[in-house]
């Protein structure tokens, strides 16, 4: 026996599942028109790409999708593209959207099929990339592209694989019947899904209510490492994060996903797409969609072509448009309520009640909270709803995010035990869409902002650079008139020493000359050879006179690109250029003498 | 065609506010036949009073204040409130003292703070804590000495004038203190077994008492099993208060007994009925054990070393300014943190 865990909260409307699964999965007819949503999935539209008029085959790939996120549409059967038009789609917003319509021609006529012998001699990039090509996007409800999904970050390994065959929303039996009757396809796709992401344990997670499918994911799993594991009826157990906890005891990390700790949950009726995808060359053209409530006297679980209108179906399940009150797509407890029956079944469609007013009645009107807290005891997220609640309505979204607002992942749970029965949920959505649509504009504020302050700094800048231009023009005008200036006192001032320092070196110099000229009587009176010292100090000086222009050179400048910096040490170096001067000067003399 | 637009989920639970009100009232039944059977038709006769009159005073506030009377009568909470003053009001309380009661639980603490699930304090703990202040000779005097409702009571029709005439003359020759009051006051002079040998006690802890309290007790499971209040209030309640009498209150020489604390006062009213009102209480299971565990503390510091006999308005009420505390610092750790976010937005987030 697999040991389970227990999900806090959690509820137990009636399941109502009976009216569904009194006989087999019957094969919807053909409808006259069949419209396919371009965006049946999370991610970027596809876009069509046939042309209207055009005959397609079944099978055939009518939109791509251009980005990597997304997955293509194909033509459910063959037949003409009639329009690619505006549609009401299934949203619960009731809007329209860009739909391929198809008018079958009811030959059913396949394109031509390639299935895969052996997907094991295959690259597994491969196998994903064929599993985007068929169209396959997860049938449980959100359409996320399988083939991503199948490839978690690089860094977390998926060491458990589910295959969620929970299905505890009630009246839904779409994964019941198709676990029944194809537990051999979803054993098959869920082994190719294994073989890509090679996982220790693959489980197969069932409520126990469905002792039928159990029976045959058993059967279709014998001799097998898979586990088929019976949990306990309560809704809602099939939610991905309530599942994983009550196989792993693990909680997914809010904001995270499952492969942050090594787990990864499929839908039974996407692992059935995957099987087919590969073993049968057969794109997500059709799925299993139930069609019940009392307003229709034939319930049933259907295999329906996607893109087959509601009111096909409900007309095939014997809908009694006087007694029908309200109709959802999904489950009572988080689908949505349709504004027309004619919107299509999508990949994501997995039933539709159609409910008498009996059934499913208005809700009485809201009363006030009495704070009675039967909603933190049903939420499987073990959050405050009727804190949650307070602080939606009175606007304070700071006080609701800290309470973990966006942990809700909106299971009705809270307003199904309500007994002044308020709307809860309907408040979380209000209040994250209001906060979302906050972030946005705060977003859009703080860009608005850096344009602005970005755009301030520029102009300043600009100005300060102008300004700093006109200053340098005026400064380099300043200069040279100084410079003219002081080369004309300079001129003037030639030959006197420019200060102690220089008066200092000039005695040092003084003396220095006397001491030569002393040695060099001495040497005259010894009556050296008369030319032979002369060519070696006639060398030195030359070379003393080209080191002390060079000096005076390096000084000028220096002198100059202080003047133009406006340094302090204007000074200094004009007296050194000063006395560089001197140096050559004298340089000049000593070597003329020497020449003579 | 016209097909209904609503929002997820479609299925609800039929179990309304006015549904779980009539069954608290239900209930209460058990130890209201418990106090007509040991202490005469006075509850009775307080609890139809008060709840017509909290019925009565809430239609008319709900006129003043224009919202639609129905609806909120419907909700049937006034009548509980009047329900709860009805079972703690001693037996024979003249019926001014009831009225004053019931209008301060039902106009002042419920209405003025804008109606249900508004009002921070429990409307009816106020109305009882308002009337034991203001008039402490008629509120703890007019117990009506326990015995079988067929042997020494006065008859229905005697009790009604009793209760009508509001003279408290009238009355003496059936009342008595309550066991808790009488044995703060006698044990500072006397041994636990001289004390015990007043008739007020009987055979047992309390007589009638016991039964009272065993019949709220037995109300009680059933609204926990029932799933109408969690455990959590009521068992950190009598948890607090058996905890404090046993390390501060074991010898039965100085201070009541352990029995006496559970099955001679208002205790399991208290503990199932008044503490367990949602709307005042603290709403996490944290806080809500934190809340009743509070009550059950000071219940105890309030009989041993306070003034009054019983305590458990106060006890509710002084909890009551503690609950928006309690709730900040308690909520429950969300599923997929590694802890709870105590406090404010913005502070010691976690």
């Amino acid at each position: 026996m697999t040991q389970l865990w227990d999900f806090s909260g959690g509820i137990h409307p009636a399941e109502n599942k009976h009216l569904s699964t009194t006989r087999p999965i019957e094969q919807a007819s053909l409808p006259e028109r069949l419209i396919l949503p371009l965006q049946q999935h999370i991610g970027a539209p596809a876009e069509a790409c046939v042309a209207v008029g055009e005959r397609v085959l079944k099978g055939q790939t009518i939109a791509r999708v251009p980005g990597s996120v997304g997955v293509p549409v194909h033509a459910p059967t063959s037949g003409t593209v009639e329009a690619v038009s505006m549609h009401p789609v299934p949203h619960p917003s009731g809007m329209s959207d860009w739909c391929i319509v198809l008018t079958p021609d009811g030959l059913d006529e396949w394109a031509e099929r390639d299935p895969i012998a052996d997907y094991h001699s295959m690259d597994r990039d491969a196998v994903l990339e064929r599993i985007r090509e068929y169209g396959i996007a997860g049938l449980g409800g959100a359409g996320f592209p399988t083939n991503i999904k199948l490839r978690p970050p690089k860094d977390r390994k998926v060491s458990t694989l589910i295959l969620n065959g929970a299905e505890c929303e009630p009246y839904i039996t779409a994964d019941d019947m198709a676990m029944r009757e194809r537990a051999d396809e979803i054993v098959s796709g869920l082994r190719i899904m294994a073989w890509i992401l090679r996982p220790e344990r693959c489980v197969i997670a069932v409520e126990d209510n469905k002792p039928e499918a159990i029976e045959a994911l058993k059967k279709a799993t014998e001799n097998t490492q898979t586990e088929v594991v019976v949990i306990p009826t309560k809704y809602p157990s099939g939610g991905e994060k309530q599942l994983i906890q009550i196989l792993t005891g693990m909680e997914v990390p809010s904001g995270g996903i499952p492969a942050d700790i090594g787990v990864m949950c499929q839908n039974t009726g996407t692992a059935i797409a995957v099987s087919r995808a590969i073993h049968r060359d057969e794109p997500l053209i059709s799925r299993v969609t139930t069609i019940t409530g009392r307003a229709v006297s034939n319930p049933g679980t259907f295999e329906v072509l996607l893109g087959t209108p509601v009111e096909h179906l409900l007309k095939q399940a014997g809908l009694d448009e006087q007694q029908l009150h309200r109709l959802i797509l999904g489950g009572p407890m988080m689908g949505y309520t349709l504004e027309t029956p004619g919107v299509p079944v999508v990949k994501t469609t997995n039933c539709v009640i159609a409910a008498t007013a009996e059934e499913l009645p208005a809700p009485p009107p809201e009363q006030p909270c009495i704070r009675c807290g039967m909603c933190a005891e049903a939420c499987p997220m073990e959050l405050l709803p009727q804190q949650l609640f307070w602080h939606s309505k009175a606007g304070e979204f700071e006080k609701a995010e800290h309470l973990n607002l966006f942990d809700c992942i909106e299971c009705g749970a809270c307003s199904y035990v309500c007994p002044s029965s308020i709307p809860l949920v309907q408040y979380y959505r209000a209040a994250k869409g209001e906060i979302r649509i906050q972030q946005a504009e705060h977003l859009k504020a703080d860009r608005a902002r850096e344009r602005f302050e970005a755009r301030q700094a520029r102009l300043e800048r600009e100005q300060q650079e102008k300004e700093q231009r006109k200053k340098d023009r005026a400064k380099a005008a300043a200069e040279a008139q100084a410079k003219k200036q002081a080369e004309a006192e300079r001129a003037e001032a030639e030959g006197q020493p420019a200060d102690d320092r220089a008066a200092k070196s000039t005695l040092v110099e003084e003396a220095l000359a006397r001491k030569k000229a002393k040695a060099e009587k001495a040497a005259a009176s010894e009556a050296p050879t008369p030319t032979a010292p002369e060519a070696p100090d006639l060398e030195a000086l030359e070379k003393q006179l080209s080191q002390a222009t060079a000096k005076l050179n390096t000084m000028q400048s220096m002198l100059e690109d202080a003047k133009a910096e406006n340094a302090d040490n204007v000074e200094k170096l004009e007296r050194a250029v000063a006395k560089n001067h001197d140096r050559v000067k004298r340089a000049e003399q000593a070597l003329a003498e020497a020449r003579n | 065609m016209a097909l209904a637009q609503q929002s997820s989920p479609h299925a609800r639970r039929a179990r309304s506010t006015s549904n779980v009100m009539l069954w608290v009232m239900l209930a209460s039944l058990p130890g209201l036949l418990a106090q007509v059977v040991f202490f005469g038709w006075g509850n009775l006769i307080n609890v139809i009073w008060c709840m017509a009159l909290a019925v009565g005073a809430e239609a008319a506030m709900l006129r003043l204040r224009k919202r639609p009377i129905k609806f909120f009568l419907r909700d049937n909470t006034a009548a509980v409130t009047g329900l709860l003053l009805g079972l703690s009001l001693p037996p024979l309380v003249p019926f001014w003292v009831s009225a004053i009661a019931v209008l301060a639980a039902i106009v002042l603490a419920k209405q003025l703070y804008g109606g249900l699930g508004s009002n921070p304090f429990n409307p009816a703990m106020v109305g009882y804590a308002l009337v034991l202040i203001s008039f402490p000779v008629a509120m703890t005097t007019n117990w009506a000495e326990p015995g079988l409702l067929w042997e020494n009571a006065p008859g229905l029709w005697d009790t009604l004038n009793i209760i009508a005439s509001g003279q408290q003359s009238a009355v003496d020759a059936f009342t008595m203190a309550t066991p808790l009051d009488h044995y703060k006051h006698n044990i500072s002079s006397r041994t636990a077994t001289e004390v015990l040998q007043h008739p007020t006690f009987g055979d047992g802890v309390a007589k009638g008492w016991e039964w009272v309290n065993a019949g709220f007790l037995a109300g009680g499971l059933l609204l926990l099993w029932m799933r109408l209040i969690t455990w959590h209030i009521p068992v950190s309640f009598l948890a607090g208060l058996a905890i404090m009498s046993l390390a501060f209150g074991s010898n039965a020489d100085l201070y009541a007994p352990l029995s006496m604390h559970l099955l001679a006062g208002g205790t399991m009213l208290g503990a199932f009925f008044i503490a367990t009102d949602p709307v005042s209480a603290a709403t996490s299971h944290q806080g809500k054990l934190i809340y009743g565990a509070g009550i059950g503390v000071l219940i105890y510091l309030i009989r041993t070393w306070g003034d009054y006999p019983d305590a458990v308005a106060f006890a509710v009420l002084l909890m009551n300014f503690a609950v928006p505390f309690i709730d900040y610092y308690t909520p429950p750790r969300t599923y997929g943190h590694h802890k709870p976010r105590r406090g404010l937005p913005g502070k010691n987030q976690g």
